[in-house]
């Protein structure tokens, strides 16, 4: 096979599959846009004036606003705080390991392998009895702790990356642990904090069990906002990909954007 | 000096002692530690109290019943088949996903033009929050009426399908598969793009053709990739639940029942919180089953 031939071969077969792969997205994008008759027409429509009062109705409904808030919300703040507990433990692991640093980083791992399903009932009584159950601080608390091991996973990888003779000359000019960490690591690691609350923002804003366990209308976010569309009364197609495409977009640009220090982050540093 | 420093970035710590400057990690340390420790602990012991208890939240009663929520699961047909639905689920999306990843992490590999939009089209779906997918291809697609797939089989002159009625199962594997073949793509893409570009000129000047190339050079050199995807989707799709909720709800019947799925319908949907506890400790053991393996290859990783 020539070069040329096996060149056009992959060209056809990758864009193919790659089309393939993306036609559901793109199927949703263009029914947002169509009117709610033209989304159940069959044959379907292709050629259709766009319009956009699926996204004007989507905005018109107070409530959507107020799920895509407690989307932001409780992405936003639960990473932030995974981040800050995680930065002082990821910092002494990645420059002063002992002989239990590995122990821990691997326990720490298996925390995470608990399937969520196995402690939805004790959960669901402690947030009933603790008042947290449909708050954003308990969906917050949640994704905090869901996210941890892996927030501190991949700021220890990031953190081993940095050359550690800067810190040690910033020790000896007297910087203290803490003007260490703020002044020097962490402008130093700032790309690899980016992408690590990238993806801590993209697991929190796509996280679909608790959300849908444990918050009803006033802490709901988008995950299940969308899910109310599968009762049959909400069969409005239209809308349903208006208001889809709007909850997907941002996550979409944000793992776009991070995905090979995903690849880091998801396989806990096992392939880089 | 711990294993992980043997991978030649020794300096840090020995350095570290060298100046005499020793921090005490422990206060930097403990907050993680504490709240993991909580996390893991408090629901795991209540899920095993619960799970000996006679316990409905309908029923102000509460008694110990030691192995009896085991048995009576255990005796029930609906558990065996929730496990095997599990079994299955898991199993076919595996198997779907490694396959049609590496294949297009091959072809990926390839440079052709627009190759890199192409890869982003194709990595979409991982970040399609499952609600979504799940509705998009319940109604969009696999809608027997007005969905795509019932307009292309009546275009070529078939009877359309009535997924969710006629393949409740292989409906939600489709789905599932569709959100984790980019995941599966990303990690072998990245695998296969760490390989010696040096190797595989030295093997092309030997003379080895394309097929040759992957069965020797390119499958080996990703076996460690693979095996690491098995295990983290595995993780996963042990609990899919998302899409069973908003498609199926575990239907027909239990057609579509998983574990995660039975769970939730007896604690939730009928308030047999020692039922669902023990349930919940099978899925513990099963999930702890794989971990073992998981926690075993990353820390080889950690020593190499």
């Amino acid at each position: 096979m020539s070069s040329a031939k096996s060149g056009v071969l992959s060209f056809v077969l990758g864009w193919g599959a790659a089309l393939l792969l993306f036609f559901p997205i793109l199927w949703m994008l263009l029914t947002g846009f169509k009117t709610e008759v033209e989304a159940i027409a069959t044959p379907p429509t292709l050629f259709f004036s766009p319009t956009m009062e699926n996204y004007q109705a989507v905005f018109q409904r107070a409530d959507y606003l107020s799920f895509a808030i407690n989307s932001v919300v409780v992405s936003v703040v639960a990473t932030a705080l995974a981040i800050l507990i995680a930065v002082p433990a990821a910092y002494v692991m990645a420059f002063f390991p002992t002989k239990r640093t590995r122990g821990t980083l691997l326990w720490m791992l298996s925390t995470k392998m608990m399937p969520p399903v196995g402690v939805l009932v004790p959960m669901y009584l402690l947030f009933r009895d603790f008042g947290l159950l449909d708050t954003l601080t308990g969906l917050v608390i949640i994704y905090t702790l869901m996210n941890l091991p892996i927030v501190i996973w991949m700021l220890y990888t990031f953190f081993k990356e940095v050359p550690p003779e800067i810190l040690e000359a910033g020790r000896m000019d007297g910087a203290r642990a803490k003007q260490e960490v703020t002044l020097l690591l962490l402008p130093l690691a700032l790309p690899g904090i980016a992408s690590t609350s990238l993806l801590s923002i993209i697991l929190c804003w796509n996280e679909a069990f608790w959300s849908l366990n444990l918050s009803a209308h006033n802490a709901a976010p988008l995950t299940a906002f969308i899910a109310s569309f599968s009762s049959p009364e909400g069969l409005f197609w239209a809308k349903l990909s208006a208001a889809s495409t709007l909850a997907i977009a941002p996550i979409l640009v944000f793992g776009w954007m991070s995905q090979r220090q995903l690849v880091r982050g998801l396989t806990f540093g096992a392939v880089k | 000096m711990s294993a992980i420093t043997a991978s030649g970035d020794v300096k840090p710590a020995s350095s570290a002692r060298r100046s005499g400057q020793k921090i005490r990690t422990l206060p930097f340390i403990a907050p993680s530690v504490l709240i993991l420790l909580v996390w893991m602990i408090v629901p795991l012991a209540m899920t095993l109290y619960f799970s000996v208890m006679r316990y409905n939240l309908l029923n102000p009663v509460v008694e110990f019943t030691g192995l009896g929520n085991y048995q009576y699961l255990l005796e029930d047909p609906s558990l065996w088949t929730a496990m095997w639905n599990t079994l299955v689920l898991v199993g076919s999306v595996l198997a779907i996903t490694v396959v049609a990843g590496t294949l297009l992490a091959v072809l990926f590999d390839q440079e052709f033009p627009g190759c890199g939009i192409a890869r982003l089209f194709a990595i979409a779906p991982f970040f399609v929050m499952p609600t979504v997918s799940a509705l998009i291809w319940k109604n969009l697609l696999m809608h027997p009426i007005n969905g795509i797939f019932g307009f292309l089989s009546r275009s070529v002159g078939l009877e359309p399908i009535d997924w969710f009625a006629q393949y409740p199962m292989a409906s939600v594997i489709m789905i599932v598969s569709w959100q984790w073949i980019p995941f599966a793509l990303l990690i072998l893409l990245t695998a296969i793009q760490s390989l010696d570009n040096e190797q595989k000129e030295a093997a092309r000047m030997d003379g080895a053709g394309p097929l040759s190339m992957f069965f020797f050079i390119i499958l080996p050199h990703l076996g460690r990739a693979i095996s690491v995807v098995v295990m983290i989707e595995t993780i996963f799709l042990l609990t899919v639940f998302a899409e069973i909720f908003v498609t199926t709800s575990g239907g027909p019947g239990l057609a579509t029942t998983n574990l995660a799925f039975l769970i939730y319908v007896r604690a939730l949907l009928e308030f047999d919180v020692g039922g669902a506890s023990a349930g919940g400790v099978i899925a513990i053991i099963l999930a702890n089953i794989v971990a073992f393996f998981v926690v075993r290859t990353v820390a080889r990783n950690l020593e190499a």
